[in-house]
Formats: structure tokens, sequence, C-alpha cells
């Protein structure tokens, strides 16, 4: 349906990109006692942590190989090393993740050849997990990186269950994609547990993220699936993975190890929910508990309250293409119009958002769009409350980094609930804006017919403010 | 390259640094940042250091010449404040690609360039340079020069490759960038005897405007300040300052020496942070105005608006006081900061367990000791984990820092207040005073923390249990030894349910039961483990002849 689109502009304004290595430590902060580890210079790693930090105030295990002028030229090998082995002895993790950044892939530095190297002249590093993966911060974004480090973890630390050896049927694994918070991920695990089921997330962000109180201090990630669990998710009886960026790492925990995966590309709405229902009753041979009976009565009375609001809604959405996909499926499936959308990266998924053109661009693209094409609602990470404020439309918070509003780590978007969670806080914040802004005045009728200029909806308002 | 090394060995022979003064020439030659370590370094690059320094320059455009990493990750992270102009906080970067490593970006910068001016059309662009264009040898210098020229524009390279070294040496390469490029190219409106630079100043939160007031009333002009709420212009005539202040030094001490060497422009470094040194540093700004040829009677004016600020805070501090006694601060920031706020802090009454000194001059460590006695525990390198413990052991009430550590305070459920460039609070001059104390109190007295320091109900319980557990076991050991048979019968059959053997016994016997589910039906019975006793207990049972039927039968 839609057409995906790349600009033409040698200047990215407000980007709405964030880079791939990130995207990578990212996930590596899903394993429980690992230390992400970017073999860049300092600020790669510093940018990436204040970023973290800001986004869910909670500690970040983030660290660099400090890569110097005089070691980028001669190449990081000792830099790696050294990193290693300092990470090794001042924060005893369980694995060290390594992601290379734009600095070490433009010099050439082959980090698979140095782990090599580095495990044959150190020994001790034996039990000590090595992975590294290529992300450089000239190609992809964000979600790439995770996509690939989820992948490459499924690679190395997952192993093949040996023949013969049987499956356990209750035991499944998920493959969450990067645009799931802690929250959604609890979420999940209640609904997977309430089938009976016994899943094992990689990564595991709920477990690290999710702004818990530890008793000790620790360096590494706290909580977080274990390097033992993820090594035996070759025997579980099926792969879970949500998003389309997940696809290959399905994919290769397939091929390694046989279990069979499912792909769900969106969990935010009525029918995907009701699919991922049906699908785990159908696995677990459990009927749907009367739990969910129940939540989706109440999701479809959401449904029912919100469409006054939500529907006919010109929606100008920005958000990495899985995020992108879910949310705008959700709200056109609600009545609204993906007037504006816009992405950061390549995917399969954007061919079929409901909207005519999918636009791979930045910030002052999507506000350029919005204000063109008369958009009254914005859906973007925080970086896009200055476009929200000069075009005076309401704006809803989604994706990372969300810096500037508390409790980013805990909403919810996914199953019957974070559904009805989200349907909610978007129809109060237009609902709050029409309020605010747009109340009918004995003159608004006459204005409006006038001239529908862009950023003004008082024709619009004066009807839904009579209806409501 | 060979230009931008020049200008780091420059900083490194830095004159105007104490530490550099003491050090002999083979020493100065390796300048002054630590060699960075693998695998534990924190902190920002050469190019965060240079993009912070000058972003709150308000109506430049800020043009990162890199990947998306430099200025993606980064942008819209800092809370400077401006008067007026706000496309200092829009993002622009050139955002290269692959193709653009293999060829070369100076195209697509050039391009870039053309682009900002076509729609934004600012004063100025400053075009900073990071590690992948430096590696593969994109001309920045070459490409501002030519884009000034054709476009009409000032376009001013910051040549700060992240991999140049440390956060503190991109302050002092942004600095160098304006003395070389911006400072002097442009004459004010008009002078007034009264002008001054603030140089080091960033207008974190609207800070500056805190003291502003006091030097309008003054008659004092800021003619510049670098780069706080600046202005292009501003910074390009402020050579005709009569006087400097530098307020952080450890940024931007080459700038205020070099301005004093080409344009005879005085310097001192003051505080704004702290009743005292703000009250200092205003009595040194008419100082040096006075030197410089302003009226003599700005020295009178100056001590009677002093006086009456001082008074005020002063009175309004008085009341924390007592409040404050006994209570000790852990301040881990750095720089000047390290001893001005231990100022500040004292003044209120608070007691300071230790100060970091980690980025502390010389100088800024003899302020420290002036303050806080001989032993002050100065750190130097504490890591997280020590922090951590050293909060957990109570050994300091309140933590005072940036925001990076935060949570090992907040996680050890002790209070923290940010003092560095995240926070949201504004602490110059006296009105910040205090604020800042007013913050403290505020975090010092929640009662929150008394709730948080309490142990879970649970763990409480489990205790209890564990107690009325052994209390139970020793009363039925004293059973065992009174009555054999009131001890079985008192035995419970299973875990999970309160069922004792007597109990289903009794109900066995009296209705005649012969299966579980009518056991369970006159009993409490019913969990699932409880099924295999019963049914033991059934096969045990002397009486399989219904007692029931026989009662009938009678």
């Amino acid at each position: 349906m839609a057409i995906v689109t790349t600009p033409k502009k040698a200047c990215a304004i407000n980007p709405l990109k964030m880079s791939q290595p990130l995207g990578g430590a990212f996930a590596f902060m899903g394993l429980r006692g690992a230390m992400p580890l970017l073999h860049g210079s300092q600020g790669c790693t510093s940018f990436g942590l204040t970023l973290f930090v800001r986004h869910f105030k909670e500690a970040v295990p983030l660290q660099t190989t400090a890569m110097s002028e005089v070691a980028t030229v001669l190449g990081g090998y000792e830099n790696v090393e050294q990193a290693i082995l300092n990470i090794y002895k001042r924060a005893k993790p369980e694995i060290i993740g390594i992601c290379s950044t734009g600095v070490t892939e433009t010099n050439g530095d082959d980090v698979d050849g140095y782990i090599k190297l580095i495990r044959e002249q150190h020994p001790q590093l034996a039990k000590c997990p090595l992975v590294f993966v290529s992300t450089p911060d000239f190609k992809d974004a964000f979600q790439d990186g995770w996509a690939k480090t989820v992948a490459c973890m499924v690679e190395v630390l997952v192993e093949a269950p040996p023949a013969g050896v049987e499956r356990d049927p209750v035991r499944v694994n998920v493959l969450p994609g990067c645009h799931l918070t802690p929250g959604d991920l609890d979420e999940l695990r209640t609904i997977l547990e309430d089938f009976g089921l016994n899943p094992s997330f990689l990564p595991d962000l709920a477990g690290s993220l999710d702004g818990h109180i530890p008793d000790e201090f620790t360096p590494t990630t706290i909580g977080g699936i274990g390097v033992d669990e993820v090594a035996g998710m070759g025997r579980s009886s099926w792969t879970i993975a949500i998003g389309e960026q997940m696809r290959r790492a399905a994919e290769a925990m397939q091929a390694k190890t046989g279990v069979p995966f499912r792909l769900f590309e969106r969990l935010c709405g009525l029918i995907p929910n009701d699919e991922f229902i049906a699908f785990l009753s159908d696995i677990s041979g459990r009927p749907v508990p009367a739990k969910y009976r129940r939540q989706r009565g109440q999701l479809s009375d959401a449904m029912l309250d919100a469409h006054f609001h939500v529907g006919g809604r010109k929606l100008a959405i920005g958000a990495e293409p899985d995020l992108l996909f879910d949310l705008s499926s959700m709200l056109h499936e609600m009545g609204a119009q993906v007037t504006a959308a816009v992405t950061t990266t390549q995917s399969p998924v954007l061919e079929r958002i409901g909207t005519n053109e999918v636009l791979i661009g930045d910030l002052e693209d999507l506000e350029e769009l919005a204000g063109t094409r008369n958009c009254d609602l914005l859906i973007t990470h925080s970086h896009g409350r200055q476009a929200a404020a000069r075009l005076k439309i309401p704006f809803y918070r989604a994706g990372f980094p969300m810096f500037d509003r508390i409790g980013a780590g805990h909403q919810l978007y996914v199953g019957y609930r974070g559904t009805r969670d989200v349907i909610f806080s978007l129809a109060n914040l237009v609902i709050a804006d029409r309020e605010e802004n747009h109340q009918p005045a004995p003159d608004s009728w006459r204005t409006s017919r006038r001239s529908l200029k862009p950023g003004r909806r008082s024709f619009v308002d004066a009807t839904e403010g009579s209806m409501a | 390259m060979s230009s931008l090394s020049a200008t780091i060995q420059k900083i490194f022979n830095e004159p105007g640094c104490a530490k550099n003064a003491n050090k002999s020439d083979a020493e100065r030659n390796k300048g002054c940042a630590k060699q960075l370590q693998p695998g534990g370094a924190a902190g920002g690059c050469a190019f965060d250091g240079a993009k912070i320094a000058l972003q709150p320059f308000t109506d430049v455009a800020h043009l990162v010449h890199g990947p998306i990493a430099c200025e993606g990750n980064s942008w819209d992270n800092r809370g400077a404040a401006s008067s007026g102009a706000s496309i200092w906080r829009t993002g622009f970067t050139t955002d290269m690609n692959e193709t653009d490593i293999v060829f070369g970006g100076e195209k697509r910068l050039y391009k870039a360039i053309k682009e900002i001016i076509k729609k934004y059309n600012p004063p100025a662009i400053f075009v900073y340079q990071t590690c992948v264009p430096a590696m593969i040898g994109d001309d920045i210098n070459a490409v501002c020069k030519a884009a000034s020229q054709k476009l009409g524009k000032p376009v001013i390279p910051i040549n700060s490759p992240g991999f140049v070294g440390p956060k503190n040496l991109g302050n002092k390469l942004a600095g160098e960038a304006l003395l070389e490029h911006v400072i002097g190219t442009e004459e004010p409106d008009y002078t007034t005897p009264y002008d001054i630079n603030l140089i080091g100043e960033y207008n974190l939160c609207g800070e500056l405007w805190q003291v502003k007031p006091l030097l309008d009333e003054l008659g004092i002009r800021i003619l510049s300040c670098i780069s706080g709420d600046g202005k292009y212009r501003e910074v390009a005539s402020s050579h005709r300052a009569r006087a400097a202040m530098i307020v952080c030094s450890k940024a931007m001490i080459n700038v205020a020496r070099k301005m004093e060497g080409r344009y005879g422009i005085p310097f001192f470094e003051g505080s704004f942070y702290g009743i005292q040194d703000s009250s200092d540093s205003l009595r040194q700004i008419a100082r040096l105005l006075v030197e410089r040829g302003a009226p003599c009677e700005l020295i009178e004016r100056t001590e009677s608006v002093i006086a009456r600020e001082e008074a005020r805070a002063w009175a309004t501090i008085e009341l924390y006081k007592p409040r404050f006694a006994g209570k000790r601060a852990l301040l881990i920031t750095g720089g000047v900061k390290s001893w001005s706020v231990v100022a500040a802090l004292q003044e209120a009454g608070l007691e300071l367990v230790g100060t970091s000194v980690k980025k502390s001059t010389k100088q800024d460590k003899e302020r420290i000791k002036e303050l806080m006695g001989q032993d002050a525990l100065m750190i130097e390198d504490m890591t997280p984990r020590e922090i951590y413990k050293m909060l957990k052991d109570a050994k300091a009430d309140i933590m005072l820092s940036g925001g990076k550590s935060q949570f090992v305070a907040l996680k050890a459920a002790m209070p923290w207040l940010d003092i560095n460039q995240e926070r949201c609070h504004a602490y110059m001059g006296y009105i910040g005073m205090v604020k800042l104390v007013e913050e403290i109190d505020k975090a010092l007295f929640n009662p929150m923390w008394e709730q948080l320091r309490r142990p879970a109900p649970w763990e409480e319980v489990a205790k209890n249990r564990q107690t009325n557990r052994m209390a139970q076991i020793d009363v039925q050991a004293v059973d065992v030894a009174a009555d054999p048979e009131t001890t079985r019968r008192a035995k419970k059959v299973c875990f999970c349910k309160e069922v004792d053997l007597g109990t289903l016994e009794d109900a066995i016997r009296s209705h005649g039961l012969t299966s579980v589910e009518a056991v369970r039906q006159h009993t409490s019975a019913f969990g699932g483990c409880c099924k295999r006793r019963i049914e033991d207990i059934l096969t045990k049972m002397p009486v399989s002849s219904p007692p029931a039927m026989l009662q009938a039968a009678e």
C-alpha cells in the first residue's frame, strides 16, 4: 500500500534516528551480569549512556574501548584487549557484549580476530563469553543494531540440543523487538504464564531495566536472562518473535535448534492480540482464561468509547519501523488517518502501513508533512516535543528516547490491557486539547468556513464539541 | 590534521593554567589529559566538549559533520536557556552514510551548509568535525572557507574529532576556534566603560539570569557571555570589553588569557556559587572596571548592593541552619564546583564529608583545604561501588553530584541532588544559593526516605513465622513426651492444609467413609497432595466396614 521514499537532502535536521551500536548495546542490557562495550572513542559510549539514563532513569552499564587518535591509526587490538581485561577484573561480568562503531568500522578493525587472539593470550577469560557484533554508525539504525545483536546472541550462545532430547512442551522462547518496553515484557510474561507456559525472553529487559532496587550495588546489568538459560533455549517447544525485526533471530534459532517459530508483527490492537491469544491457547492446549475474555471485552468497549475522539484524526507519526507499523496500524483500525509517517530505516513492514507514503527521514520532514497536511495529532519520541509545540497539536510520546517524562520503562502497549490503556491515554489527550484550545466561540463557524489553514481545525472541533 | 595537532600542542602549553606552569617542558608537551583507560573510562570526548561549550550560542546553527551517532544520540540534551533565538535547539547533522565514507563527505557537508542557510538563514554556522570524517580526511577548514566565501555567511570550523582527547580538551578546542575565526571579527554598535565578558558560563537552567539583574542594577553590561545565551555578533565583538570574568577556568582559560594578550582585557577567575563567592566576584568585576577607567563610585555602589543581597540571603538561610545541624554531605563533582559549592554548603551549616577532586586544579585543591581544613577528604577517584557503600553505611546524609551517578545514591535510599548540567534548578548567585538550600532541605527531610528504608512486611512476617515455628516445635516436643496418642492425632497430614490426622480419622470413623472424595466432603482436606495421604489412612484404618450401616441396621 505505502510507497517508501527517501528524501534527497544533505543535512538531517532534528534526527529521529539513533545509531546502530546503541541498539546493539541495548540488547546486551537484557542479559544477566552483562557489560556492553562499545569499540570506539569515548564519546560514542558517553552519549549512549546519557541517552539511556535519561530514558530509564536507571544506572546503566556501558563501557568504552576509549580509542585515541593513535590507536585509531594503529588499530584497536590493544584497546579491545585492555578493555576486556579491565572489565573482567573490575566488574566480574557473566558476559561481555562488544559492538563496533563508525570509528572502528572505518579503520577496519577485525574484532573477531582480536577476540580469538585475546582468548589465546588470556586463558583466564575462557569461561567469560565474548560476543561481538558489527554495528557501524554510518549504516542502518537503532532497531537494526538490536536485531543483529539478538541474532548474534542466538548464533553464539544458544546450544543445539543433542539428538533425541525431548523438547519441553511448556517452555517457549520469546524474542521481543526493541520497541517493547520492560512493562510490555512483564505483561507478556504474565499472559504466557497464565496459559501454563514457561517463557524465556531474549533479551529480557524486564529483569534489568524495570527500575527495581537491588540489595547490592553492581556495575553490570542486574536481572535479565542468564547465559545458561539462553544456552538451553533449544529445548523449548516454540519461539515467539515479536516485530518483523526479530525474524532473523527467530530463523537463526530454528536453523540451529529446530525450534519452530511464529512471528507476530504487532501486539497492539484487537486483532493481533486475538491471534496471539488463540495461538497460545493452541500451543498450550488450554482454554483462554476468563481474565483475557474480560480484557478483550474491556478493549472492545475502550474502542467504542474512544472512536469518537480518535476517528478521523489526521495522524503524524515518526518512529522506528516496527513501532511505527504497530501504533499506526492500531490507530488506522480505530479510524485515524495516517497522514504523515516517517521512519529511520528500511523494513518489509513499511509497505503495509495504511497510508500512501512512508518517508525514511528526520523530524523536520515529519514536522513539514504534518504542517502541510493539517495533521492534528503527533506521535513520536521526546525529541518531537518542539515540533508539536510549533504545530500546536496534541503530542503523544512513544518510543525511545522518552527523557522528558518519567515512567518510560513501564509504558504498556501490548496485550488487550496495554492496547486499552494506549487508546485511553491518546483519546484523553485529544479531549484535553479540544477543551484547552478549540472551544467553539461565536465566530468559530464563520472563520473556519472562510479558510481551513494549516493547523486550524475549528470547523471539525465545533462539531465534535457538540457531540461530546 | 597537522594544524589540529598544532592547536592541541598550543593548548597543552597554556601558561594561564597553574597546573601547567609547574611542569617541565617535556611534561608539558605530553599534555594534561590523562591517558584514557579502555574498559574503565567514562565521560565525553573532545567533540562532546566542543559542542557543549559552544551550543549555548543561541542564534547559531550547529552542524555536526559525521555519522548519525554523534548528533542523533546526543542532541537536545542540555538545559541551557535562551532569551530569544532558538535555532541552537535544532539538531543539524550530515548523517554520513557508507557512500560518504568511501567517496568522502566534503560535498555533502557543503550542500548541508547551503541547505541550512537557505532554510534557516542563521547569522553563522558552526561546523563540528567528528572522528569518522577526520579519519577519511575530510578537510572541514577548506569546506567552511569555501562556503563562507560563496554563501556570504560566517561558517566556522570547529576541529574536534572525539578521539583526540577528553571533553575538557574539546572545550579548549572550541575556544581556539572562537579565537581564530570569531572573536574580533565585528565591532559592537557602541561601548561603555562598564562592558564585561563572562567566559565559560553556559546559562544552564537560566542561571545567568539570577545574576544579571544585579549587574544591570550596577549598570554593568555583559558585552558577551561565552557562551550562555550568547549571540554570534556578541562574541564576534567581544574584544571590546573592558574586563572579563572566567567562570569555568577548566573549560576556557585559553580564551580568557589570549584575549588578555591580544586585546588587553584583564580577567579574573570567579564563581557565582555561594554567597561569599558571588560577593567576591562582583567586587572583582567592579575593581577591574574601575582600573580600566570606570568611575570609582562603581565600587561603592557594588558594596551597597552586596551588603543588601548578603543580608537578605543570610536571613533566609539562617532559618535552615538548625535543621541542617549534624547533617553530612558528600560532593561528587568536578573542577571549580569542587570548592565553590563547598563554600556554599558550609554557609548553610552542612558538614562536608568529602569532595571529589578528579577534575580540579592545584589551585582548586588549595581552596578546598582552606575551606575544609587540612584533613579534608579529597576523593581522587571513587568507584560507584565505594560511593554506594559509603552511602549505604550512612556515612553521609546526602550526595550532590551529576546525573550519571544519581542512581548510586538513590538506590542506596539516600537523598541526592543534581548539581551538574542536567539539573533543573538554578543555583547561581544569592537567590540560587537560597534555592540550593531549599532543595537540600526538601531532599533531606522528605518523609519518603523513612518508608523506603523500612523492610518489606513479609520480611518481618517471615522472621516472626520462623520464631513461631520454632516455638511450635518446642511445644510439640513437650506434648510427645506427655501423650503419644494426642501427638499422633495432632499430626498434620499434609503441608498445604491444616487438617490433622485425628480429624480425618474421626470423620472416617463416624461417617464410615471409604473414598477420598467422601473424606474431602466431610473435612477441609481438598488439596491434590492430600489425596495420597488420605488413601493411606483409609487402607490403614482398622474399621473398613462402615459403622454407619451398622448403626442403620441397629
